[in-house]
């Protein structure tokens, strides 16, 4: 074929190309070894020598034409092609697949989790103390004397005449300030035991304590770092308020009510129409507790608190017997996922 | 605490509603539980006097005209009560009135007349006769003649009065009495304190065969005795009676009555003795001996032992002290000589005789909270005054006072005010502190910022600048504390260990795999050891005991975590859910000797159980495997045994060299003895693993350290083994990789059984993974390795290669 005759008739050619197939038998055709394209330019031995030059020129312009022809009937193919695929392999999305079954944490370690998360954010360490303590820890060095009635208050689960299941996390306290000079910043979360069984209680509960210990720790400071606790665990518009209270370890000690998050501070029957919900106790550390751990009460002070799990999971989730926190109903714990 | 709104106005000018006190204690430090409204429901019932009757012909009923004065004075009202007559006052129920009862009074039809009203019993209005004399009449009650024509019932009995039910915290035991509320009341509202009247007379008799003798001082610091006479048998006025009866005591006898109004309002038990009982007059305090016993008043006989503590006369035990009183010397209608007692006896000591004896009464209750001398003096005094004023008996001046030497004196302490401002974190003026620390009767000299303070006796909680600023703060009022976010504190570091990072990765891994986290109590029943068929003498029974467990099935501290697991999995059953997966990580209690001697160790455990169709042994071990990979570990296993596990389906689970745990199907005769629908029981399978996580902790990677590729080609193979049914893929897979130290990896891709292979036979596929550090394994390197693992495999099983 003359170079005229392919330009024409190649592109005759390629229009009628509609496949793979016939794609590849195009190139062979003019493309590929002994093609059209080639057999012209090995006619170049019959070209006079000073044509050799343009005649070469001309082909090699013929080969790229014929080449980019080629191309871009290749990329529209290729196309076609993927689009076919696409086409037949389309699956039915909305076909269900094996269940995937996920379970999820216990609420109350999730609480614990959340509560830690806040304080771990102000600095606060963890420690997790021995379940099962002796009177010494439990009681006497939180200033807890043998004969005060607050032993009653907790009533106690006895091992031994001085080994106990701890009645409180307050015993991390001393174990934490035995180890550790100030400052400190600790949490306390875990177990705790008390003869105790009805709706709003379980002979074992989960507490956490809280405690810092550092230069010039006062009562503001306690009320605003659970200012920031109760913002964080319920609604940034919860407030907390302090009235005065009672505990051996602290002094001046304080229950702490936060904002009933249910409606707001109007009354409701969450919060039993006062506006404020009881979430916690705490205080000043007493100096005797700082004293009992060799910490010199005349330079550091320190503020304590102690949340109970339970009723935060209560609160929070809306759960209002607290035995089936630990009934551990699959329909129950379901619910709690995060 | 029991206290009523009106008893409490006596000492203190109360001009806030019952309401605003309410308040007021609750923000100082007392929570008010409750206030009940005495008059509730007694509504539109006022005084009437009858002014004419006739009978209602064919009836039992009496057709009155009432006159009630401004409430009207003709209302028409039926009753059928025969004690009415004319010019009797009556209480009148009109239309619209409420009755504690529950009645609602209406027009209605009796018979064929309208009634207008209902002439109220005692009862009706839920009163006694120590309310009202005559109460308990059986007909209407009729009122005294002076009785105010039209004034409500609820003014004329003086049920317009509020009961609080206040809780006191345990440092405050001044504050059991309404004298101690009164003062906290004083203080908040910043008015005087009315103390009630102290004084009395002694006529100067002596009685000089009465003795008292303290022996054992240490549990009784002080006693206080004082001898009256002429005793006259009496009740106490209708005034004492209803505080006695409002505040939940029984009115008995003005003796009696007033020790208990000395309790209630003075917060000092008192006992009254016979005298005439006391043999040789003589009142002795000591301990009990060993078996010695005494008939206490509710009429039980007390076997005691020394370290309860008696009031003896000459010859025997009349009280146990603090307690009860014996029998055998109360009060009775005939007694004519008394002996007072006045003590303070120790807290813990009453207490310990209180619960040891199962004896509760209101004195016991009232001493473990703590008494001090001052109320003892004071209850003495009070308990004298009334007795005169009431006229029930003469007051000697034969007085006892038998101390252990405590000082009298007020104590006095020095605080800084600064350093009460260092506590609050916010300044309170000096003045303020003055002002507070004398409403709440301290004696204050404030110089150069310090507070020299004299502490009202009865305060004994109150010991140093803490004391004191909490004393400040509650009466100057917590809105004024201003957040703030340690301002002067260091800055720390804070956040979880590693330890505690990985235990909550790995229990959030286990959600992944479908598993719900439980929570169990750690106590649990000796029984659940039979239960699980853990042998007699097996270390798991050996146990931490409860010495007061709430219940048998709370006993003992568990030393395994599958009963707990178990019995989750059952209720899950019993509620409809069989198909379940969950994990706990809780500690159990292995004592290092018995009887216990120390603390025992808290192992951390990590309990599997599942349950369901879906649910096998090698399912529970793929979750097993899938733990031990995401955590880059291997886990091995061998056979095991373990009481409460199928015997053919338990396996111990090693790694890195470390017993960490087992796992496997539990046994048969435990799921029968489940309380389940017995058609479940035979579907039902529970597998269960329990991985001692305080190992397994640590065998975790510490850190993470990059080791660069080696970047040489390793090879691999494909082998089939006809082999012995009965030996364990375990074993093959051991032995294979002992073969070459360049085997690194064998692993089992094919398993069957046919006839063809031949009965005690099996076909098994694995594919063996060779690498080296230090070189490319070759195809040849490759192929002697496998002739060692077919040499291998024939001589220790007799294997034969399958083609």
């Amino acid at each position: 074929m003359s170079m005229e005759t392919i330009k024409t008739e190649c592109q005759a050619e390629l229009n009628l190309v509609e496949d793979a197939k016939q794609l590849a038998d195009f190139w062979a055709k003019y493309l590929g070894k002994g093609g059209e394209v080639q057999k012209l330019m090995s006619g170049i031995k019959n070209v006079p020598n000073e044509e050799k030059k343009a005649y070469g020129q001309a082909v090699n312009q013929v080969k790229t034409w014929v080449q980019s022809l080629y191309d871009e009937k290749k990329a529209e193919i290729d196309k076609k092609a993927m689009l076919a695929r696409y086409e037949d392999e389309k699956v039915d999305v909305t076909l269900p697949v094996k269940e995937t079954a996920a379970g999820n944490l216990h609420p109350l370690t999730s609480i614990k989790n959340e509560i830690i998360n806040v304080f771990v954010g102000m600095g606060f360490d963890v420690f997790e103390g021995p379940e099962i303590e002796d009177d010494d820890h439990n009681f006497t060095r939180l200033n807890v004397l043998k004969d005060h009635p607050s032993r009653d208050m907790q009533d106690t689960f006895w091992l031994t005449e001085d080994l106990l299941l701890r009645t409180h996390t307050s015993p991390g306290q001393i174990r934490v300030m035995d180890a550790q000079k100030p400052p400190i910043k600790v949490l306390v979360p875990g177990k705790v035991f008390r003869s105790d069984s009805d709706a709003t209680h379980s002979p074992m509960f989960s507490q956490m304590e809280g405690l810092v210990v550092d230069k010039h720790i006062t009562l503001c400071d306690l009320q605003g770092m659970l200012d920031q606790f109760v913002k964080a665990l319920f609604s940034d518009e919860a407030k907390t308020r302090l009235r005065p209270s009672y505990f051996p370890f602290t002094e001046p000690s304080v229950e702490v009510d936060v904002s009933c998050f249910k409606c707001g501070g109007k009354g409701c029957s969450l919060c039993k129409g006062t506006g404020w919900i009881e979430v916690l106790g705490g205080g000043i550390v007493n100096n005797k507790v700082l004293e009992n751990c060799g910490i010199d009460s005349s330079k550091y002070s320190g503020l304590a608190f102690g949340i109970g799990i339970e009723r935060i999971a209560m609160l929070k989730y809306g759960i209002n017997h607290m035995g089936k926190l630990f009934e551990n109903d699959i329909e129950f714990l379901k619910q709690f996922k995060a | 605490m029991k206290v009523l709104y009106s008893w409490l106005k006596e000492y203190v000018d109360i001009d806030i509603s019952p309401k605003e006190l309410e308040e007021k204690l609750f923000s100082v430090g007392f929570e008010v539980e409750g206030v009940d409204y005495l008059g509730e429901n007694l509504e539109k019932v006022v005084v009437g006097q009858i002014t004419s009757m006739e009978h209602y012909e064919g009836t039992h009923l009496q057709i009155c005209h009432v006159d009630c004065g401004d409430k009207g004075n003709d209302h028409l009202i039926l009753t059928g009560a025969t004690n009415v007559f004319v010019g009797a006052k009556v209480p009148a129920a009109l239309v619209g009135a409420k009755l504690p009862c529950g009645l609602d009074i209406q027009p209605r039809k009796m018979v064929d007349m309208m009634s207008y009203g209902m002439l109220c019993s005692g009862e009706e209005m839920n009163l006694d006769k120590d309310w009202y004399p005559g109460a308990d009449v059986n007909g209407i009650m009729i009122l005294a003649e002076d009785a105010p024509l039209g004034m409500e019932m609820r003014d004329y009995l003086e049920l317009d009065d509020y009961l609080f039910d206040i809780s006191i915290t345990a440092n405050r035991p001044d504050c059991q009495s309404v004298v101690g509320i009164a003062r906290e009341v004083a203080a908040a509202l910043n008015k005087p304190f009315k103390a009630p009247d102290l004084s009395y007379t002694e006529d100067g008799t002596v009685n000089e065969n009465i003795s008292i003798t303290v022996v054992d001082k240490e549990l009784c610091p002080r006693y206080l005795g004082h001898y009256i006479y002429d005793v006259k048998e009496m009740e106490s006025p209708l005034w004492m009676k209803r505080r006695l009866i409002a505040v939940g005591h029984n009115a008995i006898s003005a003796m009696v009555d007033i020790t208990n109004y000395v309790l209630v309002e003075m917060g000092q038990p008192m006992h009254a003795f016979d005298l005439n009982d006391l043999e040789g007059s003589g009142i002795v305090v000591r301990r009990a001996q060993e078996g010695e016993t005494l008939v206490t008043l509710d009429e039980k006989e007390r076997v005691l032992n020394p370290n309860n503590l008696l009031i003896c006369d000459k010859v025997k035990p009349v009280g146990l002290a603090g307690v009860m009183g014996g029998l055998n010397s109360g009060i009775k209608d005939t007694t004519k000589e008394v002996v007072f007692e006045a003590a303070k006896f120790l807290k813990d000591n009453v207490r310990k005789t209180s619960r040891g004896l199962g004896l509760q009464s209101d004195a016991a209750s009232r001493f473990e909270k703590g008494i001090d001398e001052y109320t003892v003096e004071c209850g003495m005094a009070r308990a004298l005054n009334l007795t005169q004023t009431l006229g029930l008996a003469k007051v000697s001046s034969s007085h006892f006072d038998v101390s252990g030497g405590a000082s009298r004196e007020k104590r006095v302490i020095r605080v800084e005010t600064a350093k009460v401002n260092d506590v609050l974190g916010i300044v309170v003026p000096e003045e303020e502190m003055v002002k507070i620390l004398t409403a709440l009767q301290f004696e204050v000299e404030l110089n150069d910022g310090i507070l020299t303070l004299a502490v009202p006796r009865y305060r004994e909680d109150v010991e140093g600048y803490q004391d004191i600023a909490e004393e400040i703060i509650r009466e100057y009022g917590y809105d004024n504390v201003i957040p703030t976010f340690l301002d002067d504190a260091k800055v720390t570091n804070g956040g979880l260990n590693s330890y505690q990072s990985k235990e909550l990765a790995v229990k959030e891994y286990l959600c992944t795999q479908g598993y719900y986290e439980i929570q169990t109590i750690a106590m649990t029943a000796k029984t659940d050891f039979d239960m699980f068929l853990i042998p007699e003498d097996a270390k798991e029974r050996n146990v931490v005991e409860l010495l007061n467990p709430i219940t048998e099935n709370l006993s003992i501290m568990r030393t395994i975590m599958a009963p707990a697991m178990v019995k989750v999995i059952e209720n899950n059953i019993k509620n409809g859910n069989e198909a379940v997966r969950f994990f706990e990580m809780a500690n159990v209690y292995l004592p290092k000797a018995l009887p216990l001697t120390e603390p025992p160790v808290e192992k951390k455990m990590l309990c599997l159980g599942t349950c369901g169709a879906e649910e096998d042994f090698f399912a529970m071990k793929e979750t097993l495997e899938a733990f031990a990979a995401y955590n880059d570990l291997t886990f091995s296993y061998n056979r095991g045994e373990v009481p409460y596990l199928h015997p053919g389906r338990t396996a111990e689970v090693y790694c890195k060299g470390q017993k960490i745990g087992h796992f496997g199907q539990l046994r048969y005769e435990i799921i029968d003895s489940l309380n389940i629908a017995g058609g479940k029981k035979a579907d039902t399978k529970i597998f269960i693993a329990e991985i001692d996580y305080s190992v397994l902790n640590g065998l975790f990677k510490e850190a993470i350290k990059y080791v660069p590729e080696t970047g040489f080609k390793g090879n691999s193979r494909d082998i089939s083994v006809l082999i012995d049914k009965k030996v364990e893929c375990g074993t093959i897979i051991d032995a294979i990789t002992a073969c070459d130290e360049l085997i690194k990896k064998v692993s089992l891709f094919d398993i069957f059984e046919s006839e063809k292979l031949g009965a005690d036979k099996k076909s098994m596929a694995f594919k063996i993974q060779l690498v080296s550090d230090t070189a490319d394994v070759t195809d040849e390197m490759t192929d002697a390795v496998i002739e060692k693992v077919i040499g291998a495999l024939g001589e220790q099983f007799g294997a034969q290669m399958r083609v």
